[in-house]
Order: C-alpha cells, then structure tokens, then sequence
C-alpha cells in the first residue's frame, strides 16, 4: 500500500479540511504547463462517446482546468489538422470507403502518443457492423471497420455508450502516467493494463464472448454483472447462468468486460477504496 | 500472514436484537437487520437482495425497498441468485440513489470492479451505499440442489425449511423436523465449477461482511472493512441493533475462519495453477491479471 499512500500524500495537500486553503494550493501544486494534450477525434461514431465525455459535466472542466488541454476535437475546438498530441480519443469506427477518415485515423496514430478507442465503435466496430450501405447523402459508404484493424491501439474504453466515469478514470489516469510521480504511474499502469490488454486482443465483440471465454471455460460464477452492463437488455439470468438474445446484441463489449472472470486485477480492485477516493481528490 | 482475511477495521461476533429477524435469518441475522436499519434510517433507499423465486428453494435478485421484502430474503439460498445483475436497474427503474446489496465475494468483486471499471454501469458506482458479503466456500448450480435433496436426503425441495453448510456437512432440515446431514465429499462433485477458482472466503471487499464460521450457533462473525461500512456499523451498534461479543472472547474464532480462507484458496489456487497445463501444451484462460 505504499503506492497509493504515496499518491495520496501528494493530493491530500490539495484536500485539506478547509476549502479557502484548498483554493490556493490547488493552484500551486497544477501549473498549467503540467497538463496532457487531448483530442477528440470524430470518426463514423453516432456522437454519444462526446456526449458522454461531456457528461462528466463539472468534472470535465476540472480535467480541461487542471490536467489536460484540449488541442483538437471537431465540435469542441477551432483545429482544421490533427495535430501533435499526448492522448488522442478516437470515437467511431472508420469507413474505409471514405478516403479523409482513413487517412484521418493514419494521421491520428502518428501524432498521438497514446491512443484510446473511446466506445464501442472505435474498439469493437459495435453498430456500425450491421452497416449495408445505402444511407443518403454517401450510399455507397458501406463498409466499416473498428480502429485497430487499421492502427496499433494503445487502450480500449468499450460499452455503447462508453460512461462519463470510464472516459474520465482514463483520462486521470494518462495524466498520471504521463506526468505523474513514479508511484503514480505504476498505480497508473496497473489501472490502465487491463483495457491495454483489451486492445491487444481484438476487434471483435459480442455477447458470444462471454460463452467462448468465461462459461464454456468454466469460469462463469453467474453474478450478474453482464446482465447489468448490457445497453440493450440482451441478456437474462436463467437458473443463474446468462442467456443472450443474440439477435439484440450490437457488439458493443460490454458484457465481456464487465464481467469479474473476462479479466480481473487484485492490485487495483483491491485497492477500490482509497483508488476512488483518489479519483474524487483530483476531480474537486 | 493475514492476506487471506482482507482488510478490515474491526471483527466481532455479533446477534440481532430483533427475535422476529432473528427467527428466520440464516445465522445471526446481521445481514437483514442491517439493511433493515439503514432502510430506516435513509443510509439506503433499497437493498438488492436474494428473494423468493418461482420454484422452491430458487433464488430471484430482487430491489427490496420495505422491511416486510427484506424479511421475505431472509436465509441462505445454496444456488446462483445473480444479484449483481439489477445494480443498474436499481438506480433506473427503481429510482435509487443509495442502494444496498449483499453477496458472494465473487458477488462484491464484481461490484468493485463495476466501481473502477464502470464499462457498462453509468452512473451506478457513487451510489452503491453498503455492500454487504457473505462468507462462501462454494456455491451450486439450482439443479445440483435438486439433486441433493431429493436423491441424498430424500426430501421434496418444496418440504426443506432450512439448509446450512457447516461443520464438515451440507444439512437439510424439513418442516416435520428430519435431519439429513450430507458429508461434503457427497456434495463437492456437485458445485458449481466457476467456484473452483475462486480466491476469496470472506468477501474482502465488501463494506461489512459475516458469516457463520468463527463464531457460536445463532450468532455470526462481522468484518467491518470499508468507512462506509465502519460508519452504518457504529450507527448501527449505537441504536442497539446487535448484542455483540469480542471476536477473541468465542469459540472457534478467528482461528477457524482462517484455516477455512487457507483452505479455499490454496485449493483453488492450486486449480488456478492447473489450468495452465490443462491440455496438451495447451491451457485454459485465467481471469486473474
Ligand atoms: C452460496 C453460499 C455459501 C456460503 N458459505 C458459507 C461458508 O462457507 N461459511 C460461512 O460462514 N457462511 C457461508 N455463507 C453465508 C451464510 O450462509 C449466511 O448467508 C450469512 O451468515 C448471513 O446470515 P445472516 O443471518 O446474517 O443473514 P440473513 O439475515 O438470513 O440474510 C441473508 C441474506 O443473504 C441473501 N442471500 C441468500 N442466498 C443468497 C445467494 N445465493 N446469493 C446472494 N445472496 C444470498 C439473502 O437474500 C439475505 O438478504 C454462505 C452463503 C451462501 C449464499
Ligand atoms: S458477468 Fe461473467 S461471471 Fe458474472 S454472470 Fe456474467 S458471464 Fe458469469
Ligand atoms: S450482449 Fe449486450 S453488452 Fe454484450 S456485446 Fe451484446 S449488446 Fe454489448
Ligand atoms: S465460491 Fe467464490 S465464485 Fe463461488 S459463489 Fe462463492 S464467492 Fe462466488
């Protein structure tokens, strides 16, 4: 534990008892040259994952205030080029009939350190799989495939939409990774490992993962955390164990990586406490 | 080492004041008077719990928002109630802002992971306001149970007032009054095989967890582990919800509950290992990074 009392000691100077004291060290301990550089890139998504960043509501001022800037993002900031950047947020999947988004997302892996898929679009290909051309004004926009099977991606936020908490933990803790101490950034990495290692995997997803990869290996324990993490209400508990209608089921990612047996880290979850405390710290 | 326990603030062996809680609770009722209480008292706005299912002795994960609910879920329930699966619908269609739930360590393990990594549950991880875990060697698939009723103890599933695992026997108790002890090298073959990995005994990340292990008949042992929890425990204790005793003052205590967390998971963890090696030159996946 000498890891997050470490991370805290660092924090706790900025949340001490009494707000008016608060005010004025926060402004110390964050000079602005601290921050990351983030952007928001658009790609065949359905604007959701944005809204959901924006969702964070406050806590997005506070992570545009105090962590990061904000260098490109199609609605949010005045930047035709992508430009250089620590994080890119990649939303949507790419339409490969669609010359600029192709060159787009290529652009977007050159200038970015870390890149996120941000939803399950961008990691999964998600709705955006079921796509058979045809919609005005581009008909002939057919053809849709998730980031990483054109890039390498560094991290994966999956789920449909994306929630306002996983965009925020992620962009908490690449700041910790980029600009943090060194206990800060092992607390980062082992956070960030698991939706690395998500990347790594694949581009596919989809309710038959959780029968390929948990119960069919004899893994499943029936919790319910798949049931509760799907958006379109695809999968029920029958005696226990889950049941998906598979036809209802929009490749989101969901459920797989909701579930404690997909992956499971003790180092961070057992840590659930002070980890979301310290989360609450560096949003105030 | 103390790893196997987890982290906690405080351990006692601990009895509802409530007789009529008291009457149909599994062990020492700690699990639904405390809901109860902080029903009562606005620490929660509801508890997600394992109630009455369709079939006898069949659990359904239910949003519990009176006492007279909380009541009906009272008792362990030796099958998959997959509780976690309304921690969502609890703040949505229920409208909860503070919700409750008790569970499995497996159970709490998937509700900590759903706090840090909210894939799926937006807006959900602030307001779980008390996890409560429950002690849990293994558990069974609703079929297994079937099984060991009607085929072990030679009992109609619909005539079974109790079942209790403890002391080296899985026990069914009718409503006449039978008592079929079953050894546990009978049941074993029937558990369900995602428990064969699991590495945890007493829900070390829960708020407050209990179970019966470490402490005398009718009473339970509590961890209170998390400010959350040490906070509703004191408020609790101070409105004179529980008799409590020092955990080092019973018999078997800690020293039990020990050995059985050892157990467990040196067994499964053993099994973890295996996996490695299953096939030829080939392995099953291991969930734990
Ligand atoms: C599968 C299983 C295995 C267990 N193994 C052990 C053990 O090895 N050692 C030990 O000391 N204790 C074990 N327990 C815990 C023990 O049986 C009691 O549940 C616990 O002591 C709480 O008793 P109580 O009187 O405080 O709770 P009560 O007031 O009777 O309330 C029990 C609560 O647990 C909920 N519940 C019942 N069944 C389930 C279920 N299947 N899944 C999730 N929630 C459920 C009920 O809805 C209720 O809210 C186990 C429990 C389960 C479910
Ligand atoms: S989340 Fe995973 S372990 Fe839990 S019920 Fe679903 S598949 Fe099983
Ligand atoms: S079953 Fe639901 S959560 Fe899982 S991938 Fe399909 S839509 Fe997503
Ligand atoms: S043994 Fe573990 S996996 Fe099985 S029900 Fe109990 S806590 Fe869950």
């Amino acid at each position: 534990m000498g890891l997050l009392s470490s991370v805290f000691k660092k924090n706790d100077q900025q949340k001490p008892a009494d707000v008016a004291k608060a005010e004025t060290s926060k402004k110390e301990v964050k000079p602005v040259v601290d921050k990351i550089t983030v952007g928001h890139v658009h790609m065949s998504g359905c604007t959701g994952c944005l809204v959901s960043l924006a969702d964070n509501y406050g806590g997005l001022l506070t992570i545009l205030d105090k962590y990061a800037d904000l260098v490109y993002g199609l609605t949010l900031a005045d930047v035709r080029h992508i430009p250089k950047m620590d994080v890119a947020l990649v939303e949507g999947s790419v339409c490969i009939n669609d010359k600029l988004s192709v060159e787009e997302i290529k652009q977007t892996r050159e200038k970015a350190a870390i890149v996120v898929a941000v939803g399950g679009c961008a990691s999964y290909g998600n709705i955006t799989r079921f796509c058979r051309g045809g919609q005005q004004n581009q008909p002939q926009h057919e053809a849709f495939l998730p980031i990483g099977d054109l890039i390498k991606v560094d991290v994966y936020i999956p789920g449909c939409a994306p929630t306002p908490q996983m965009i925020r933990n992620v962009c908490i803790m690449a700041y910790l990774l980029l600009k943090g101490s060194p206990e800060q950034k092992a607390l980062a990495t082992n956070y960030l490992k698991p939706l690395m290692m998500a990347a790594q995997k694949g581009t596919s997803a989809c309710f038959c993962d959780l029968m390929t990869e948990v119960i069919d290996q004899g893994l499943c324990m029936g919790c319910g955390s798949c049931a509760a993490a799907c958006p379109v209400r695809a999968i029920t508990h029958e005696f226990g164990k889950p049941q998906g209608t598979r036809d209802l089921c929009i490749k989101c990612g969901a459920c797989y990586n909701q579930c404690p047996r997909s992956w499971f880290s003790f180092d961070v979850v057992s840590e659930f406490e002070s980890i979301s405390e310290l989360i609450d710290t560096v949003m105030k | 080492m103390g790893a196997e326990l987890g982290k906690y603030k405080s351990c006692v062996s601990a009895r509802s004041t409530d007789k009529a809680i008291l009457a149909g609770a599994q062990d020492g009722g700690i699990v639904t008077t405390l809901f109860a209480y902080a029903l009562e008292t606005g620490i929660i706005d509801g508890a997600i719990v394992a109630g009455p299912g369709e079939l006898p002795w069949k659990p359904k994960p239910i949003v519990a928002t009176t006492v007279e609910e909380l009541l009906a879920a009272r008792g362990t329930k030796y099958n998959i109630s997959p509780n976690v699966s309304l921690i969502k619908e609890a703040t949505r269609s229920y409208g909860l802002d503070k919700v409750g739930i008790v569970g499995t360590p497996c159970q709490m393990q998937a509700v900590r992971k759903g706090q840090l990594y909210p894939i799926g549950l937006r807006d959900v991880g602030d307001k779980i306001a008390l996890a409560i875990g429950i002690f849990c060697m293994e558990n069974f698939p609703y079929q297994s149970i079937v099984q060991l009723a009607e085929d072990h103890a030679a009992m109609k599933l619909e005539s079974v007032a109790k079942m209790e695992i403890g002391k080296g026997k899985f026990t069914f108790m009718s409503e006449r009054g039978a008592v079929v002890p079953l050894p546990l090298k009978v049941t074993h073959k029937y558990e369900q095989p995602g428990c064969h990995v699991c590495l945890d005994y007493v829900a070390n990340l829960a708020d407050v967890s209990t179970g019966s292990v470490g402490s005398p008949d009718g009473w339970s042992t509590v961890f209170v582990r998390t400010k959350k929890g040490d906070d509703v425990w004191a408020k609790a204790i101070a409105a004179g919800c529980f008799e409590t005793k020092a955990i080092d003052s019973v018999k078997p205590g800690l020293e039990l509950v020990t050995k059985l967390a050892n157990e467990k998971i040196g067994k499964n963890q053993k099994t973890v290992e295996e996996r490695k090696t299953f096939g030829v030159g080939k392995g099953l996946r291991i969930p734990y990074i």
